[in-house]
C-alpha cells in the first residue's frame, strides 16, 4: 500500500506541508483544528510504524529511490520507533492543551502562524528521531532550533524576558549546531560518507582514526547542547520558564529526548566498538557530569520559587539520570535510560501543563507565594499534578517507579555501592521540592480568588490524559520495559 | 474466586469501605462513629478465618497483575502475616470504640477527618500483613506513613506540624534512602521479591554483603524505631492518644518490626542468617536500644513520653529475636508482636483515659488517683506485668522464648540484657500505679467517667491476661513460620 510503505517520509512531510497551509488559514479556530487533525494523523502513522517494526525488527526508508549510502535514509528500529510514538502522542496531547492555553497567552491574530511554527517543530522532531544520515540530522536540528526559538519568543506577550531566553537559546543553540556540523565534516573527511550505517562499516575497516574521533567529540558536544546535558544546559531553564505553557510542555516533554536518543545512538550504535575513548568518555566525563547534573538540578530546584523554572531545573536532574544510566555502559543501563526517556517525557509534560493551568487561574506567574492554597481552588488539575509529582519521585504504581527500578538494577549490577548511595540520596532530595510545593498549594489557605471562574475542562483533560498514561505504565509496565530492552538490543545487541 | 480469596478481599477492602462510610455520614455523628467498630468487627472475623485456614496448611492468595517481571501486585498470607493481621484488626475494634469516647470527651475538632485517616491507616496495616511480596509490603508501608501524617499533625498547632514533619521526614527519608534501594538490590540478585520460606537470596551471596543489605533494611525500616532512627516516635506523641494507642503502639511500629521479621524469615531465611553470622551486629544494636531507651524512659515524667520510650525498647526485643535468627527466637519475636501490642495498647488507653477523665498528663501528678479511677489503674498494672514478663500474663511467653532463643544462638549474654531490661521495666512502669494507689493525693482533682474510654483498656488487659492461658490458639502460626 502506498501510504503504509511511505510512512517514515509522510511523518515528516505531512506536518511540514500542513504547517504551510495552517499559516495561511484565516481564523485561529480553523488553524487549530487543522493542526490537531494533522497530529492525529501522525499518531495513527506512528502506531502503524510500531506495528511494522514489531514484526520486521528494522526498516530502512530510502528517499526518492536513492539507495544508501548515496541517498538520504530514515532508519527505524526498536531504538527509535517508540520515540516516534512518544513524540506523536505528546504532540496530540500538547496540541489539545494548546487550544485553551495558547489562545489565552498570545494575541489572537498571531495564532495561525503560531500553529504553523508548532507543526514545524513537530515535523523536525520526527525527522530527528528517524534520520539515518548525519548531515540530514543537522538540517532537522536547525529546523527544530529555529521553530523552538520562535515558539519560546511568543511568551513575550506574557513576560518580556521570553525574548532574552529565546535569544540565548538562539546563540547557544547555534554554537551547538556548529560544533555538530564541524564534527560531521571531520567524519566525512575520514570516511567519505554521511550515512550512519555506512560510516560504521567504514570505520570498522579503518580502525582507530584520529579524524573520526575528533569528529565524534565535536558531534557529541553539539548534541549535548541540544539535549540539555549539564553543564551546557544553560539555555534550558529560562527557555522553558518563559515560553507559553503549551510550548513548555511540548519542548520539555520531547525536544530534549530526541537529542538524547541520538546521543545514545552515536555512542553505542556507532562508536563504542571503534574506539576505547568512548569507554573513557562514559566513565570519566559523562558519569561525573551526570552526577553533578542530578545534584545541581535537584538542589537548585529546592531553592527555586518560580514553578516553571523549578521544573526546568528538575528536568536537568532528570536528564542527568538518563545520561547516568547510559554512562554505566551496560545493557541494563541503556535499557534504563530509554525507559526513563519515555516516562520522564510523560511526567514532565503533565507537570508543565498543570503549572500552566495554575498560572492562568491566578493570572500571574506560578511562584511559591502566588500559589498558596491554589490546589484547593483547582482540585481537579491539582490531583493530576500530585499524581505526576509522585511519578517524578518514583512512587510505586506510577511510571516513574519503573524507571527507578531499572536504573537501580543497572547500578546494582555494577556492584558499586557509592553509586547506589548517590542516586538514593538524590531521590530523597527530590521529595523535598515536591513536598514544598504540596505544602504551599494544599496545606495553606487560599489568599486570593481565582481570576478565571473555573478550571477549564479543555485544559485539564490533556493533563489527565497524560496522567492516565503515567498510571497505566506504572501498573502495566510490560510495554515500556520491553521498549527499553528493545532499544538496548538494537544498539548493542541482545544480552 | 474461592471463599478464602473472598475473605482476603473483604479483610483488605473493609477498612477502606469503613473510611468511605465515615465521609458519607460525616454529618450524622452517631452513624459515623459506628462505622469504625463495625468495620473492625467484619475485618477481624475475616482475619480469624484466614488465620485458621493458614493453620490448616491452606494457601490464601490473590494475584491481580504483574507490575514488573518478578514483581506481582499480589497478596499472599504468610503465617506471620496472618498473626499480624489478627492483631491489627482485633485491636482496631476496641481502639475505634475508645476513639469515640476519647475524641468526644476531649472535644477534639475535625473528628470526621480523623476517623477517615484512622481507617485508611488500618487498611494499610492489613495490606502490609497480607502482602505477597516485598514490593507490596513497601507500597503499603508508605501508604501507612502518609495516612498517619494527618493524624499526627491533627491539632494543626505549630508543635503538631513540626512533629508531623519530623515524623514524615525521618520515615520517608530512611525508606527512600535505604529500604527501597535494598529491595531493588534483592530483586537484582534474585529476580523475585516473593516471600519464600528459607529465603530467596542466592546461596553464594557473600556474607559481608548480607550484613550490608540487612543494615539497609534495619535502618531503612524507620518504623522499627531502632536506635538511632527512633526520634520520630516520641515526636509523634503530640497526636491524640487513640493514635498513639493503635498506631504508635500497634499498627505503625508493629508494621515496622513485622517488616524486619518478615524480611529475615522470608527474604534472608533464618538458617542463612544463622550460618553466615551476618546478623550478630544487629543483635547487639538491638540490645543497646533495649537498655538505652529503658534508661531514657525512666527520666520521662510525661506519661505518654515514657510509654513511647518503653515502646522503642520493646520493639527492639522483636528486632533482637529476628537478629538471633534461631527458631525459638523468631517465634518469640513473632509472639512478642501480639503480647506487646495488647499490653501497650492497654497502657496508652489508660494514659488517654487518665487525660480525658482527670486532665493529667504527668506521672508526678498521679498521686492518690488510683481509688478514683480504679479500673484504669488495675488495667495499667496488669499490662505492666505483661510487659515486664511475669506469669500469668501473655508477655511471659514471648520473653521466655526470646531467652531460649538467645541460648540457642550461643549468645547467653542476651539473657542478661533481657533480665536487666525487665528490672528497668519494673522500675518505670510500676511507678505510676504505685503513686496512684500508695501516695496521698496532693490536690483535689475533678474526675469524670467517660465509659467508652474505660471499657477498652479493661478488655485489652483481660486479653493480655488470657493470652497466657490461650497461647495454643496462636502458637500454631508461629510454629508454621519456623517449620522447615
Amino acid at each position: 500500500m502506498l501510504i503504509l510503505d511511505n510512512i517514515p517520509a509522510l511523518l515528516v512531510a505531512i506536518p511540514l506541508l500542513a504547517s504551510a497551509v495552517v499559516s495561511l488559514l484565516p481564523s485561529a479556530r480553523i488553524a487549530w483544528g487543522f493542526a490537531f487533525f494533522t497530529t492525529l494523523i501522525c499518531l495513527y502513522m506512528a502506531v502503524e510504524l510500531v506495528g511494522i517494526i514489531s514484526s520486521t525488527q528494522a526498516l530502512s526508508y530510502a528517499f526518492g529511490g536513492w539507495e544508501p549510502p548515496w541517498g538520504i535514509v530514515f532508519v527505524l528500529d526498536s531504538a527509535n520507533v517508540y520515540l516516534v510514538l512518544l513524540v506523536a502522542f505528546v504532540s496530540v496531547i500538547a496540541t489539545l492543551y494548546a487550544y485553551t492555553m495558547l489562545a489565552r497567552e498570545i494575541a489572537v491574530e498571531d495564532l495561525p502562524k503560531a500553529y504553523a511554527v508548532w507543526l514545524l517543530a513537530i515535523a523536525s522532531l520526527f525527522g530527528l528521531a528517524m534520520t539515518g544520515d548525519a548531515f540530514n540530522l543537522f538540517v532537522f536540528l536547525e529546523i527544530s532550533a529555529l521553530s523552538s526559538i520562535t515558539l519560546i519568543a511568543l511568551g513575550a506577550g506574557q513576560d518580556r524576558r521570553a525574548l532574552l531566553a529565546a535569544y540565548n537559546y538562539l546563540i547557544i543553540g547555534a554554537i551547538g549546531a556548529t560544533f555538530y556540523v564541524i564534527g560531521v565534516g571531520y567524519l566525512y573527511a575520514a570516511t567519505g560518507s554521511l550515512n550512519l550505517i555506512d560510516i560504521t562499516d567504514r570505520l570498522n575497516e579503518l580502525g582507530t582514526n584520529q579524524a573520526a574521533i575528533t569528529g565524534l567529540a565535536f558531534m557529541l558536544a553539539g548534541i549535548m547542547v541540544k539535549a540539555g546535558v549539564f553543564p551546557v544546559h544553560i539555555w534550558l531553564p529560562a527557555a522553558y520558564s518563559f515560553a507559553p505553557s503549551a510550548v513548555s510542555s511540548l519542548l520539555a516533554a520531547v525536544a530534549t529526548k530526541v537529542a538524547i536518543y541520538y546521543f545514545a545512538r552515536l555512542l553505542f550504535g556507532i562508536f563504542i566498538d571503534i574506539t576505547q575513548l568512548v569507554d573513557f568518555f562514559l566513565l570519566y566525563i559523562l558519569m561525573p557530569v551526570s552526577v553533578l547534573a542530578i545534584f545541581y538540578g535537584t538542589i537548585a530546584a529546592i531553592y527555586q520559587s518560580d514553578f516553571k523554572r523549578l521544573f526546568a531545573l528538575s528536568s536537568i536532574a532528570q536528564i542527568g539520570y538518563i545520561t547516568f544510566a547510559f554512562s554505566l555502559n551496560s545493557h541494563s543501563g541503556i535499557s534504563a535510560g530509554f525507559i526513563h526517556i519515555i516516562n520522564h517525557a510523560l511526567i514532565k509534560g503533565a507537570l508543565f501543563m498543570a503549572v500552566g493551568i495554575f498560572a492562568l487561574g491566578i493570572g500571574s506567574r506560578a511562584t511559591m507565594s502566588s500559589m498558596q492554597g491554589v490546589g484547593r481552588q483547582m482540585p481537579i488539575t491539582f490531583a493530576g499534578f500530585v499524581l505526576a509529582g509522585l511519578a517524578l519521585i518514583g512512587v510505586p504504581l506510577t511510571a516513574g517507579f519503573i524507571s527507578k527500578l531499572y536504573l537501580f538494577k543497572a547500578i546494582f549490577e555494577t556492584g558499586n555501592g557509592f553509586y547506589v548511595a548517590l542516586i538514593a540520596l538524590s531521590s530523597v532530595l527530590s521529595v523535598l521540592y515536591l513536598w514544598k510545593i504540596f505544602e504551599v498549594m494544599w496545606l495553606k489557605e487560599p489568599v486570593q480568588p481565582l481570576k478565571s471562574d473555573k478550571e477549564p475542562a479543555s485544559a485539564y483533560l490533556p493533563v489527565w490524559l497524560m496522567v492516565g498514561v503515567i498510571m497505566i505504565f506504572g501498573v502495566y509496565s510490560g510495554e515500556v520495559i520491553s521498549s527499553g530492552i528493545g532499544a538496548a538490543n538494537a544498539l548493542i545487541g541482545a544480552r | 474466586m474461592s471463599d478464602l480469596q473472598l475473605l482476603l478481599a473483604i479483610s483488605l477492602v473493609m477498612p477502606l469501605l469503613s473510611a468511605l462510610a465515615v465521609l458519607v455520614f460525616s454529618n450524622q455523628e452517631n452513624i459515623r462513629d459506628i462505622c469504625g467498630p463495625v468495620g473492625g468487627l467484619i475485618t477481624f472475623i475475616s482475619a480469624i478465618f484466614i488465620a485458621s485456614a493458614i493453620m490448616d496448611g491452606k494457601t490464601v492468595s490473590i494475584t491481580l497483575w504483574q507490575i514488573a517481571p518478578g514483581i506481582d501486585f499480589s497478596f499472599a498470607v504468610t503465617p506471620l502475616g496472618a498473626l499480624f493481621g489478627l492483631v491489627a484488626s482485633g485491636l482496631w475494634i476496641l481502639a475505634s470504640i475508645y476513639t469515640v469516647g476519647y475524641m468526644r470527651g476531649a472535644k477534639e475538632k475535625n473528628q470526621t477527618r480523623f476517623a477517615f485517616y484512622y481507617a485508611v491507616a488500618i487498611h494499610a496495616a492489613m495490606a502490609i500483613s497480607y502482602s505477597g511480596n516485598l514490593m507490596m509490603l513497601f507500597i503499603f508501608y508508605e501508604v501507612l506513613t502518609f495516612s498517619t501524617y494527618p493524624l499526627v499533625a491533627h491539632s494543626q498547632t505549630k508543635e503538631a506540624r513540626n512533629a508531623g514533619r519530623l515524623y514524615m521526614g525521618i520515615l520517608v527519608a530512611t525508606s527512600l534512602l535505604l529500604f527501597l534501594p535494598a529491595i531493588f538490590w534483592v530483586w537484582t540478585v534474585s529476580g523475585t521479591l516473593e516471600f519464600t520460606k528459607g529465603g530467596i537470596l542466592p546461596a553464594d551471596f557473600p556474607p559481608f554483603l548480607v550484613s550490608v543489605m540487612l543494615a539497609m533494611f534495619a535502618f531503612g525500616i524507620g518504623k522499627a524505631a531502632l536506635m538511632p532512627i527512633h526520634r520520630w516516635l516520641p515526636a509523634a506523641m503530640v497526636a491524640p492518644t487513640p493514635v498513639s494507642a493503635l498506631l504508635h503502639a500497634v499498627a505503625v511500629v508493629k508494621a515496622g518490626v513485622f517488616s524486619v521479621l518478615t524480611i529475615t524469615v522470608y527474604i534472608f531465611g533464618i538458617d542463612f542468617l544463622n550460618t553466615t553470622g551476618s546478623a550478630v551486629w544487629l543483635a547487639w544494636l538491638a540490645a543497646f536500644t533495649i537498655l538505652a531507651s529503658s534508661i531514657i524512659a525512666i527520666t520521662k515524667d510525661d506519661l505518654k513520653a515514657r510509654l513511647a520510650y518503653s515502646t522503642i525498647s520493646q520493639l527492639s526485643y522483636i528486632v533482637l529475636g529476628a537478629a538471633l535468627a534461631t527458631a525459638a527466637a523468631t517465634e518469640g519475636a513473632a509472639l512478642h508482636i501480639v503480647m506487646h501490642a495488647t499490653a501497650k495498647i492497654t497502657l496508652f488507653f489508660c494514659a488517654g483515659a487518665i487525660y480525658v477523665n482527670a486532665h493529667i498528663k504527668k506521672i508526678s501528678e498521679l498521686d492518690g488517683l488510683g481509688p478514683k479511677l480504679p479500673l484504669i489503674f488495675i488495667a495499667f498494672f496488669l499490662a505492666s506485668l505483661s510487659i515486664i514478663g511475669i506469669p500469668p500474663m501473655g508477655g511471659s511467653w514471648s520473653k521466655f522464648l526470646l531467652m531460649a532463643g538467645s541460648v540457642d544462638a550461643g549468645m547467653p549474654l542476651m539473657l542478661a540484657v533481657l533480665a536487666i531490661s525487665s528490672l528497668l521495666n519494673v522500675y518505670y512502669l510500676l511507678e505510676p500505679c504505685a503513686r496512684a494507689f500508695f501516695k496521698p493525693a496532693i490536690k483535689k482533682v475533678h474526675v469524670e467517667n467517660h465509659i467508652l474510654t474505660i471499657i477498652p483498656p479493661v478488655v485489652t488487659a483481660m486479653i493480655s491476661l488470657s493470652l497466657f492461658f490461650t497461647i495454643d490458639w496462636v502458637r500454631p502460626l508461629t510454629t508454621l513460620m519456623v517449620m522447615p
